[in-house]
This record gives structure tokens, C-alpha cells and sequence, in this order.
């Protein structure tokens, strides 16, 4: 990303139609370390690489249960995401307060999505500088959504942000089309998996991620560190000998859900906030 | 023309009783299940025990209204408390909130007089008693209600403590065994059903000791 005289303010167009503050907000979420999220039919299992800043320093909390039904998870900068966690808390609890039943998820993204949008037209304001991945269980079944700085949201099956990510995103790739009927278990083995990817040689322990679940009947919650590392123990082995096979070819195209890769290029014409 | 007076009430009062009683490890919260309006019953079976927290139950009677409204407030603080202190409520905070929430409507109150049971952060059974607008003060028992006239003067009579100047210094908790608190209870709304028209039907008693919360019921006098 180069400077240039069209990115001082959110409220100033590029004579290419782009919003440069808003994408250098995007990029904040691709500096942070990454989130993962996939479901099945019945559950959706999130999961986040832990980096603290030394070793004298303890985690930066980066999945947030927001309600029973609904948990989300951030890459970028995870003060924005704090602040927005409380939002969606308040909202499930008014919601629940008004309605005496749970919030649905769609609704509650738009509202997120909207909240967002808001800081990309305010002169005085700034894009949140979080992507998040928004897990939740309603009447119409298992939802994972990804919410952006620019106000956009996207379902997903599968998806990955943050720093190396894309070695998730390859991995959730090839893998997708077993999600939506294996079973919990094998979700959450599949989440760990994904974020030994993005880890890329470093071992991969339970201190250095974290688990989520939420599914039917079962409330969202935390993995405590014991099972997963037991989860990870289990399969550590196995997992060696999964050759990654490169000619599955599965790559995204005419997918019955949308995966796009990482933005294009800068430079090029298409502005990477239309993912 | 003379000054016109309102003719009608934002209050209504749908009247039974609350009993509670602190253990050294328990606590029993009851109160009857019979919701009257003048001098008809709505129904006979409605609880007016609400549970706030793990190890925290609050007893109700007045306006069930506002009674439900104050409920789904607390329950709506007490998850944001989770949320941020990732942990339940102790029942001495919760008593707190209760208080404020009330006071909070100083002048257009809750019409709830309420009963706080539950166990205290180190176990220990404790009561807690609401006037309308949140005075409180922690007893080691405490009724309240269209009977409470006729209960408070036997649970004095059976649970008071010997004055706090004698020594050596009696606990507030009573003694008693959780069965024969229980006992007790069921015991005081078989008398105050005999004589109050606005408590009976059913008992309903919510235990919460160190196993958690157990409920049991008992038929009262349906007259």
C-alpha cells in the first residue's frame, strides 16, 4: 500500500472510487493473528491463535461469547473488537429482554454491519479496525458470518482471517464440502488442524490457541486448555500423515457459497472492499 | 369545579406470601402459588420464586407485574455482570443491585415486596428483606405479603435470636437443620392459610444448599 493524497480523511473518494482509509482498515484485520471459523448443519466451531506481545504477558482475549446462541471472533485490533463485543451483548440482551426469545444472527450482523458503516461516513469518526467472525445457532440453523471494517457481510462455511491465513483458507478449501454433516467432534479437529496451518512449523499446543463451540444444545463456550490438548495429542500423529494434497483442485469457483480469496492487488482496478 | 381525582390505579395487588430462612449451609425460599385480584383468584398456580443466580432466589409478592418486570431487569444486569466478571453473582451483590434497582423508582415505585435467599461467598445461608423502594437489611429470616402479619410473630417466636448483647454471640442463621426448616415453612403457610384469604393452594419451597437448587411443593387449603 503506497501513500498517497486521497487518504487523510474516510470522507475523501480516490478518482478511482475507493475509500483509502477504509481499506487500510482492512488491512489492520490482516495484520492481526488469525481467527478461524466453520460449521456444519448443527454446530460451528470457532477457533484463534493466541500471541501475547512477550513472554511475560498473558493472551489478548480474541473470542467473545455474546450470548448463548451467538460467539464471534476477531483478528485486528482487539480493543475495537472489545468495544464491539459489548454491543452485541447489549443488543442479545435487549432483544431477549423485548422478545423473551433469542436474537436471530442475521439481524444481528446488519446491525453490526450498519454500526460499521456509519464510521465510513463520518469525518470525525474512523473504521473499526476489526474483522470479525460471528458464530450463532437460530430457528434457520447454524450461521457463520464474516463482518468487515467497510460495513460489508459475508456468509461462510468456512472462512480465515488475519495473518496467515490464507494457509487456513487453502486447508478449510479442500476440506469444505465434509462440513456440513460431520460430526462435532470431527468440526473441532478440523478447526485445530486449521490453525496448525496458520502456525506453519511452530508447535502447535493449546496454549497457543483457543477453541469455541456452539451448537444445538450445546450453548457457546470456551474449550477448556486440557481437551484440547488432549484433542490435539489425539490426532498430533495421524495428523502427520496427511499428505496436503494439492490435486484436489477443489479451488473456489461456482461454489453454492461465496469464498473469495484475499483481495486483488492494490493497484489493479477492483477495489478489495468489494469482497 | 373540585378538584378531580384519578379513578383509576396503575397498581393492582395480586396478593400471597413469602417466607424465607438462612441456614449455616442452607437456605429455604417459599412462597404460595395462589394469584388473586379484590376478592377473586386469576389462578392457582403461579410461582412467584424467580432464580437470579447460581446460588441466589428471590421471593415476590404485590403487583405481579411489576414483580415480572423487576425479574427480567435483574436477570438482564446479571448477565452483563457474567459478561464482564466472568463469574455469577454472589447473593450479598445481588442484594445490593436489588436495592438500587428499586430506589432507582423512588417515585413511581415497584409495587414488589420482595425476599432474598440464598448462600452467601463462603456458604452460608442468608436473608435478605425489601421494603418497596429498596430499604434492605440482611436477617437471618424474614416473610412478606398479604400473610406476613401472621407469620412474622411465629417465626419470631421460633427462629429469634437471643438478644446481640449477650454473650457469647449468636449467629443470625438459625440453627435448625435444613429438613426442619423445611418442616417449619411448610408448618407457617398451613397456619397463615387458615386464616389469610390470599395464601393458599400450593407451597411452593426452593432449597439451596451446597448440592445447588431443589424445589418441592405442597397442597394448601384451596379456600
Amino acid at each position: 500500500m503506497f501513500r498517497n493524497q486521497y487518504d487523510t480523511d474516510v470522507t475523501t473518494w480516490s478518482p478511482a472510487g475507493r475509500l483509502f482509509q477504509v481499506e487500510y482498515a482492512m488491512e489492520a484485520v490482516k495484520q492481526g493473528s488469525a481467527a478461524i471459523g466453520l460449521r456444519s448443519k448443527t454446530h460451528i466451531v470457532l477457533g484463534c491463535v493466541n500471541k501475547a506481545n512477550s513472554e511475560l504477558s498473558s493472551h489478548q482475549k480474541k473470542i467473545f461469547k455474546v450470548d448463548d446462541h451467538i460467539g464471534v471472533a476477531i483478528a485486528g485490533l482487539t480493543a475495537d473488537g472489545r468495544v464491539l463485543s459489548r454491543y452485541m451483548r447489549n443488543e442479545c440482551i435487549n432483544y431477549s429482554f423485548t422478545y423473551e426469545s433469542p436474537l436471530p444472527v442475521g439481524r444481528l450482523v446488519v446491525q453490526l454491519a450498519d454500526k460499521a458503516q456509519v464510521c465510513t461516513q463520518r469525518s470525525w469518526k474512523r473504521p473499526y479496525g476489526v474483522g470479525l467472525l460471528v458464530a450463532g445457532l437460530d430457528e434457520s440453523g447454524a450461521h457463520l458470518y464474516y463482518n468487515c471494517p467497510s460495513g460489508n457481510y459475508f456468509e461462510y462455511q468456512a472462512f480465515a482471517i488475519g495473518s496467515r491465513s490464507q494457509a487456513a483458507k487453502t486447508y478449510l478449501e479442500r476440506k469444505f464440502e465434509n462440513f456440513t454433516d460431520a460430526s462435532r467432534d470431527d468440526l473441532v479437529k478440523d478447526a485445530i488442524m486449521a490453525i496448525r496451518e496458520t502456525l506453519q512449523g511452530e508447535t502447535l499446543k493449546s496454549s497457543v490457541c483457543t477453541i469455541a463451540v456452539v451448537g444445538v444444545g450445546e450453548p457457546f463456550h470456551i474449550l477448556d486448555q486440557a481437551t484440547v490438548q488432549q484433542m490435539i495429542d489425539a490426532f498430533e500423529i495421524v495428523g502427520e500423515q496427511e499428505a496436503p494434497d494439492a490435486a484436489a483442485g477443489q479451488e473456489a469457483s461456482a461454489e453454492p457459497e461465496p469464498e473469495p480469496e484475499q483481495g486483488a492487488a492494490a493497484g489493479e482496478g477492483v477495489a478489495p472492499m468489494d469482497i | 369545579m373540585p378538584k378531580q381525582q384519578a379513578n383509576w390505579s396503575p397498581y393492582d395487588n395480586n396478593g400471597g406470601s413469602c417466607v424465607a430462612v438462612a441456614g449455616a449451609d442452607y437456605c429455604v425460599i417459599a412462597a404460595d402459588t395462589r394469584m388473586s385480584t379484590g376478592y377473586n383468584i386469576l389462578t392457582r398456580d403461579y410461582s412467584k420464586i424467580c432464580k437470579l443466580a447460581d446460588k441466589c432466589v428471590m421471593a415476590s409478592s404485590g403487583f405481579q407485574a411489576d414483580v415480572k418486570a423487576l425479574q427480567k431487569h435483574l436477570a438482564a444486569r446479571h448477565l452483563i455482570y457474567q459478561h464482564q466478571h466472568n463469574k455469577q453473582m454472589s447473593c450479598p451483590a445481588m442484594a445490593q443491585l436489588l436495592s438500587n434497582t428499586l430506589y432507582y423508582k423512588r417515585f413511581f415505585p415497584y409495587y414488589s415486596f420482595n425476599v432474598l435467599g440464598g448462600l452467601d461467598n463462603e456458604g452460608k445461608g442468608c436473608v435478605f428483606t425489601y421494603d418497596a423502594v429498596g430499604s434492605y437489611e440482611k436477617v437471618g429470616y424474614s416473610s412478606q405479603g398479604s400473610g406476613s402479619t401472621l407469620i412474622m410473630p411465629f417465626l419470631d417466636n421460633q427462629l429469634k435470636s437471643p438478644s446481640p448483647l449477650l454473650l457469647p454471640v449468636q449467629d443470625a442463621v438459625t440453627p435448625l437443620a435444613e429438613a426442619e426448616a423445611v418442616d417449619l415453612v411448610k408448618t407457617v403457610f398451613a397456619s397463615a392459610s387458615e386464616r389469610d384469604i390470599y395464601t393458599g393452594d400450593k407451597l411452593e419451597i426452593v432449597v439451596i444448599n451446597a448440592d445447588g437448587i431443589g424445589r418441592e411443593y405442597m397442597d394448601l387449603r384451596k379456600d
